[in-house]
């Protein structure tokens, strides 16, 4: 969390904070998935995009985490 | 029976090593007196990132998601993957919010979602609400482990209720001594099995079935003869809005039930809540590889053994499937790490619900003045009644009861959203306008849910989830998430209502919080260490 200067009162607002957006998002754009080509290692889309969401939703905390701890 | 022997020997073996583990668990971090709440109910609250990281993983993910999200991908495909983004929106989403949850409970000791709403609304009322509400959510969903257990059971080739009335009364003594420190230890052996499990189940299976390619093809063929519309591959035109508003939805309720709360509030500091939202998403890609587990099912041709009511209960194809592809001790493995997967949240919930009843029914109307003791052996009496209950539902009722239940109390845990996590941002809403959403948002969510037939099981009512637009008189075959409507409902109501209430100056009750209590950090003072001595 932000320790503000000593005197101001404390509080969870930053701008990082908007990149949780992304994850929050993404994942419930169905057009960005819904297909079965093109596959990868024998995934359809559908499966390997959704997979790989889930790095994006770790990027994006852990640098909202970092930068506003 | 015979060709299950080495199964079950391996089964109770890491059955038994648990239940020790159990009972030494009580003196794990052992603090000087376990007699209060913040103790038996919170273990203490000072878990760091690892333990926080295993409790709250092994809350989350239980063994029925092991054994239903599979079941699910095998009967419908794509829409059962909802557990997939369900899992990615929710940490983002709750990063925020749960490190206010945390500093406001910090300061002012609340062990329950209802101990918060109580303080910032100032209304008993209120507050029993939200506490029944979580009880009745949270019941079934402990039934619901069992059910988890029973598959594994069933695929040993036992039948009868009495393993499952010994691994409860088991699980009820060691979460009786040790409280919430228990579920914690055993998490770390859950989840390492977990792990093995479905590592050597994503790497072997594939090899033996001729890769994840003629999986999928296979999955593909099976959905393209099927003459439901609402199963494939990929989702279709109908089911796209039940998809993403299935996945928002169940998103939003997760954290408001009251077990996955009491893993955050045993936590030590905002830090470790914020470096676990990032870290968690491990369990969502294990729970990803899980769901495929329905694909393999069906390329391996499982056919799910036959239930009591002349079904064919889904829920047996992953154990079947581990049976078929896996030597017999490392099946074993795999049923153990199900059986074991149901322990960890059944041992949460029960105590989250002992909780709520101690702080929110006991404390608030039978025993104003109770002590930390007494608060401790309320809630551990409570935790053993609500283990019996759970044990009665799935002995007296049909198992398909608990189900419902379970669906019913996901829409039901939505509604408590206004007043705890949108009160932990504003206090603009009146305590009447939140008691009267609550209610009208209830209503239009048992409405819906009982208005969805399945054609597939033969059910005129709550059949599902998935509420068709046509029913409002719209002219389409969309459907769409019946807890995220009845939220919306909620919402409206609550708004309206803290407009009507504040227009007619009806009066509204006390904050018993102040700003800073949100962002207060370990170490702070507590309201508690002020006006109580004796207290840690």
């Amino acid at each position: 969390m932000t320790t503000g200067e000593p005197g101001q009162p404390r509080t969870d607002r930053s701008p990082w904070n908007w990149l949780l957006v992304v994850p929050i998002v993404l994942p419930l754009l169905t057009f960005l998935f819904n297909a079965d080509e093109p596959r990868l290692l024998g995934f359809p889309l559908f499966y390997w995009l959704q997979l790989a969401f889930i790095i994006v939703g770790v990027a994006c905390t852990t640098i909202v985490y970092r930068m506003t701890k | 029976m015979s060709g299950h022997t080495t199964e079950l020997v391996v089964f109770v073996l890491l059955f038994l090593v648990v239940t020790v583990l159990g009972f030494v668990a009580s003196r794990w971090r052992r603090p000087s007196d376990l007699a209060s709440l913040n103790e038996w109910g919170l273990g203490g609250r000072s878990f760091g990132s690892w333990v926080t990281w295993f409790l709250v993983g092994g809350d989350l993910y239980t063994a029925y998601t092991f054994v239903a999200v599979p079941a699910l991908v095998f009967s419908a495909g794509a829409l059962g993957f909802y557990a997939l983004p369900y899992t990615v929106v929710i940490y983002p989403m709750v990063f925020l919010v749960l490190a206010r949850m945390w500093s406001v409970s910090h300061v002012h000791g609340f062990v329950t979602p209802a101990d918060f709403v109580r303080a910032r609304f100032g209304s008993p009322t209120l507050a029993l609400a939200i506490a029944i509400t979580g009880l009745v959510a949270t019941m079934p969903y402990i039934a619901l482990q069992l059910v988890g257990i029973e598959a594994v059971l069933k695929a040993m080739g036992i039948s009868g209720h009495l393993p499952i009335i010994i691994a409860f009364a088991i699980l009820a003594a060691y979460t009786y001594q040790s409280g919430l420190r228990a579920p914690a230890l055993i998490a770390f052996v859950k989840d390492a099995l977990i792990y093995i499990v479905i590592l050597a189940a994503v790497i072997y299976i594939p090899a033996k079935l001729g890769g994840w390619d003629s999986i999928f093809d296979a999955a593909k063929a099976k959905f393209d003869a099927s003459p439901n519309p609402g199963d494939g591959l990929t989702l279709n035109a109908a089911n796209q809005l039940q998809y993403v508003t299935l996945a928002f939805g169940s998103a939003l309720a997760l954290f408001l039930y009251p077990h996955s709360l009491t893993g955050v509030l045993a936590s030590k500091n905002r830090n470790v809540i914020k470096r676990n939202m990032s870290a968690l998403p491990a369990y969502s890609f294990v729970l990803g590889l899980i769901a495929l587990l329905g694909f393999m099912a069906i390329t391996a041709g499982i056919k799910p053994i036959v239930g009591a009511n002349g079904r064919p209960d889904s829920n047996t194809i992953v154990p079947l499937l581990f049976d078929q592809m896996f030597p017999g001790w490392f099946a074993g493995v795999a049923y153990a790490a199900v059986g074991i997967g149901a322990l960890v949240p059944a041992a949460i919930m029960s105590i989250a619900a002992a909780n709520l009843f101690t702080r929110n029914v006991y404390r608030e109307y039978i025993n104003k003045n109770a002590t930390d003791a007494q608060e401790a052996n309320v809630s551990k009496l409570t935790s053993l009644v609500v283990k019996v209950g759970a044990v009665l539902c799935i002995l007296v009722l049909d198992p398909q009861f608990s189900i419902d239940l379970q669906l019913i109390g996901g829409v039901i845990i939505l509604q408590t959203l206004p007043s705890v996590a949108l009160g932990l941002y504003t206090r603009w809403f009146h305590k009447g306008g939140l008691i009267a959403g609550w209610a009208l948002g209830l209503a239009a969510g048992l409405w819906m849910l009982y208005l969805i037939p399945n054609p597939a099981s033969g059910k005129a009512h709550f059949g599902g989830s998935a509420f068709a637009l046509s029913n409002l008189g719209f002219d389409t075959k969309m459907t769409i998430y019946a807890g995220f409507l009845a939220l919306i409902v909620n919402v409206v109501v609550a708004v309206l209502g803290t407009l009507i209430f504040r227009a007619a100056k009806v009066a509204d009750g006390e904050d018993a919080t102040a700003r800073d209590d949100y962002f207060a950090d370990e170490g702070d003072p507590k309201v508690k260490d002020l006006d109580l001595t004796g207290s840690h």
